[in-house]
Formats: structure tokens, C-alpha cells, sequence
């Protein structure tokens, strides 16, 4: 039984490709600061960040280097392991779901075949909400070793929040996995090259993921746990220096990555759209995949931010009727209608 | 020594210290996160016996509902070491026997292990694979399967009633 056969290019392959994509998701979630608030400003007619650098280019490592700077508060009435714990874990949980996605089919380096993706899993899209699952803990360990009323009343509304958006979703996603017959995020990648994108066969599906996406996300108009107006600031209000660096990031590359995971289940992946990239060479279209999927990720980023500046915030009773009466069996509805589509279409052939 | 083996004995020393600092834990939060370590530790062990599908479920509904479920309750009563009461002694002393109980049975199940291990080897390896899982769970087991799901749904009827009771 030889399940774990390892050798030494195998593992440099896969660190370099993780310290890859960690770098990308990092520096994507920098610029995706700046982008937000210059897009605010598009949006509020006024100009955004535009002292530091060529056009307030320089904005992200002003705010990163500030944060770096401040000075490290831990309150004296805090659990102290723990308080640390909160943002390692919010930062660890929203880097680990890139090990699935797939960035870009394969290039020849070297004369190896590499595949751009860290992990082709068997059952890579329940990986995804493993990995989703965990990501509440890090703004729940947060908000209660701050000690402070306010906190922790942040991290239980963002727990319950995560919790009931994770069904929806979930069950958004049984409709696509019908379809597609696979789990793994190459698989259905690979269908949507040759065939049409699920976008196609599932736009409820894929609304109800959009939408459940922005709450696990905490983005607006989900952003309860940081309603400012009633809970002075939210989960990471005891938080100062890069610990609250973390925490805001780690919402940057969630969003990142979920942005990519949206474009890689119903907009095609790494398929460049209406061409066919099949007669290119390899490392052509294997580029040529990447910067698909790379824009691809990006207008989702700019329809998420479009969002947040547009719509005004839940209430939180709003949001749990949402959640449960309206995404729940409107999901489950999408799920019967295509099992039952499935199963008549499969009758005829 | 292989790196399987490697990674079991460190799963297996992880899966036990972290399941005894539940116990010896003071503070209720910090006996949870070991909890949920310990879970984590179980589902390497069933990656390693290539059941992706099994680890994966663990976490998700072990880990993550149902710990968190947990973490809830306890931050929202805000326990602590000196606001639980010792047990009575008759109490602990039932504690005793249940566990010595479990113990017995758990070593009883354990004695088989060898005869287990060596049809665990006989299989190909993707026995845990969600295809065959799949498989076999609508197959050979569908009868049970949706009893067990009918028990679930009027569990979720029961706790829809007792929430609804003012």
C-alpha cells in the first residue's frame, strides 16, 4: 500500500506553488484595500486615496507598515493565549482553502509536467467547507478571549451568521454536484472547458452561492459583526497592531478566494471564453488559463465591492429570515427542480 | 521508518495528549479547542487510511457544527473553574464504572484488530473513496440509511417544539 510515495521534486514542486499562491492571495488582498476605496470614491464622486505614490498607489504599504508600527495592546483582563490564537487561526483558515482551486492547467518545466494546482483532492469541494467550517473559529476565539461584552457579542452574531449561511450554500452546491457528477474542483473545471459554464445550467444555484458567499465573508450588506453603531466596532475591538492587521486581511483573502472559487464552480475556471485553447501550446494556454481565471476572480472582487457601496446594512432579524426562509427552500427547491430534470432527461436518452 | 508510519505515531500521540488535556483542562473554552484538536487528529488517521471522505465529514460536522455549537453555549454561560461545583461522590463514583465500562468494551473490540488490519491490507485503498462509499451506502445499506435519516428529521421536528414552547 503505497499511498504516501513521496520524493524530493514532488515536494519542492508543491512548496514553491504554495509560497506562490500565498504570495498572489497576499498581495491580491493588499491591492484589494486600495481598490475598495478608490472604487468607493468612484462610487461617493470623490477621489480615494491619492497621496502615497502615483496615485495613492503606495496606499497599501503606508497602511501595512502603519499597522506594523502601533503599538501592541494585549488587555490585561484577556486570555492571553488565546487572544493571540484568534487572528493566527483567521489567517490560517482563509489561506488554506487556495490548496484546491485550480490556478491554470498544466506546464511543462524542466521536463516535468506540473499542474498549477496544490492539491487535486477527491473531495475537493467539501475540503472547501471543512476548511469554511473552521474559518468561525478564529472571530469566535477572537471576540471571547477580548473579554469585553461588545466582542464577544460580535463574534456570536458572525458565528451564527457563518452557521446558517454554510446550509444554504451547502445545499446551492448539491444541485451543481448533480450536474457535474464530481467533487473535484479539476474535474468540473475540465467539463465547463469542453462544455458550456454551470453558470448556464444553475443561475439559481449560483445566486444563492453569491449571496451566501457574501456572508461568510462578513462583507456588506452582511456585515453585522461589525455594525459599528451597536457594537462600538466589532469582534476585534480590543485588537491594535497587525493582530487587527490580520484580522481585516484575512477578510481580504477570504473574499480572494472565494471570488476564485465562485469563477472556478460556475464561470468556466481557467477556460478562456470563446476561444478554443486546446490547439495552443502548453505554456501559452496554460498562461493564457490563468489570466482568465484571473479576471474572472477580479470582477467578482469589483461586483462584491460594488455591492458593500451600494446596499445598506441587515438588520439582524433581516438576515436570519434571509438565511432561513428565503436561501434555505429556495435551495432546496433548486435541488428537487434539477433532480428532476436530471432524471427525466436521463429517461429519454 | 516509513512516512506513514511517521505520521501515524504523531497522529496517535496528538489524538490521545490532546484528548487527555480535555480532561485535565481547567478553563471549559480550552478543554473545547483540545476537543477539536483531537478531532482533527482522527481525521488524519483516516486520511491515512485513504478514507477522504470519512476525515472530511468529521470536521465538518464534528469540528465545525458541532463544536462550535459547544463554544457557544459555554462562552455565553461564561463557566469557569471556580463556578462548577465539585460532583457528588455516588457521581463520580458512577463516572467510575461507566468509563470502566466503555474501557471494556473498546478493549473487547480492540482484540479483533489483527484479523481487521490484515483485510484492511487485502483492499486496494480507495474502499473510503466517496464512489464506493456512495455505493455501498445505497446499495447494501439503503434501508438503514433512510431510517436514520427519518430519526433525523424528527429530531429536528422535536427541537423546532421545544424551541417554539415559550
Amino acid at each position: 500500500m503505497n499511498l504516501l510515495a513521496l520524493d524530493g521534486a514532488f515536494v519542492l514542486e508543491k512548496l514553491i506553488l504554495i509560497a506562490v499562491v500565498i504570495s498572489i492571495s497576499l498581495v491580491v488582498a493588499m491591492y484589494a484595500t486600495y481598490v475598495e476605496r478608490k472604487f468607493a470614491g468612484f462610487i461617493q464622486d470623490r477621489h480615494g486615496p491619492n497621496r502615497a505614490g502615483p496615485f495613492g498607489l503606495l496606499q497599501p504599504l503606508a497602511d501595512g507598515l502603519k499597522l506594523f508600527f502601533k503599538e501592541e495592546i494585549i488587555p490585561n483582563n484577556s486570555n492571553k493565549l488565546l487572544f493571540v490564537l484568534g487572528p493566527c487561526l483567521a489567517m490560517l483558515t482563509a489561506m488554506m482553502t487556495s490548496a484546491i482551486i485550480p490556478w491554470g492547467g498544466t506546464v511543462e518545466l524542466f521536463g516535468q509536467q506540473v499542474s498549477l494546482q496544490i492539491a487535486d483532492i477527491n473531495i475537493g469541494i467539501l475540503y472547501v467547507f471543512g476548511v469554511v467550517s473552521m474559518g468561525v473559529y478564529g472571530m469566535m476565539i477572537g471576540g471571547w478571549a477580548s473579554n469585553n461584552k461588545f466582542s464577544l457579542m460580535a463574534a456570536l452574531r458572525g458565528a451564527s451568521q457563518a452557521i446558517s449561511y454554510e446550509l444554504a450554500m451547502g445545499l446551492s452546491l448539491i444541485a451543481l454536484l448533480m450536474l457535474t457528477g464530481s467533487l473535484s474542483l479539476k474535474t468540473i473545471t475540465e467539463q465547463q472547458v469542453t462544455g458550456l459554464w454551470n453558470i448556464v445550467y444553475q443561475p439559481v444555484g449560483f445566486l444563492i452561492f453569491f449571496v451566501c458567499a457574501l456572508a461568510e465573508c462578513n462583507r456588506a450588506p452582511f456585515d453585522l459583526p461589525e455594525a459599528e453603531s451597536e457594537l462600538n466596532m466589532g469582534y476585534h475591538q480590543e485588537y491594535s497592531s497587525m493582530k487587527l492587521g490580520f484580522f481585516l486581511f484575512a477578510e481580504y483573502i477570504n473574499m480572494f478566494i472565494s471570488c476564485a472559487i465562485i469563477a472556478t464552480l460556475f464561470f468556466g475556471g481557467y477556460d478562456i471564453p470563446f476561444v478554443d485553447e486546446s490547439t495552443w501550446s502548453g505554456g501559452a494556454a496554460a498562461i493564457g488559463g490563468v489570466l482568465a481565471l484571473m479576471t474572472k476572480t477580479f470582477i467578482l472582487i469589483l461586483v462584491f465591492m460594488w455591492i458593500r457601496w451600494t446596499l445598506p446594512r441587515f438588520r439582524y432579524d433581516q438576515l436570519m429570515n434571509l438565511g432561513w426562509k428565503g436561501l434555505i427552500p429556495l435551495a432546496l427547491l433548486n435541488m428537487v427542480a434539477t433532480g428532476a430534470v436530471i432524471l427525466l432527461t436521463m429517461k429519454q436518452a | 521508518m516509513s512516512i506513514t508510519q511517521l505520521l501515524f505515531w504523531f497522529l496517535t500521540a496528538l489524538a490521545l495528549g490532546s484528548a487527555l488535556m480535555v480532561i485535565f483542562s481547567k478553563n471549559p473554552v480550552h478543554s473545547i479547542l483540545w476537543l477539536i484538536t483531537t478531532f482533527f487528529a482522527i481525521s488524519g488517521h483516516y486520511i491515512l487510511l485513504n478514507a477522504q471522505f470519512l476525515a472530511i465529514v468529521n470536521i465538518i460536522v464534528y469540528a465545525g457544527a458541532i463544536m462550535v455549537l459547544f463554544l457557544f453555549v459555554v462562552m455565553l454561560m461564561n463557566l469557569n473553574a471556580s463556578a462548577t461545583p465539585l460532583k457528588k461522590k455516588w457521581l463520580r463514583f458512577a463516572g467510575v464504572i461507566s468509563g470502566g465500562c466503555l474501557l471494556l468494551v473498546l478493549t473487547a473490540a480492540l482484540k479483533d484488530t489483527d484479523i481487521m488490519r490484515q483485510e484492511l491490507m487485502m483492499k486496494t485503498g480507495d474502499i473510503g473513496l466517496i464512489h464506493n462509499l456512495g455505493t455501498v451506502l445505497f446499495k447494501e445499506y439503503v434501508l438503514p440509511f433512510e431510517i436514520s435519516s427519518v430519526l433525523f428529521l424528527s429530531a429536528m421536528v422535536g427541537a423546532v417544539v421545544i424551541g417554539k414552547k415559550e
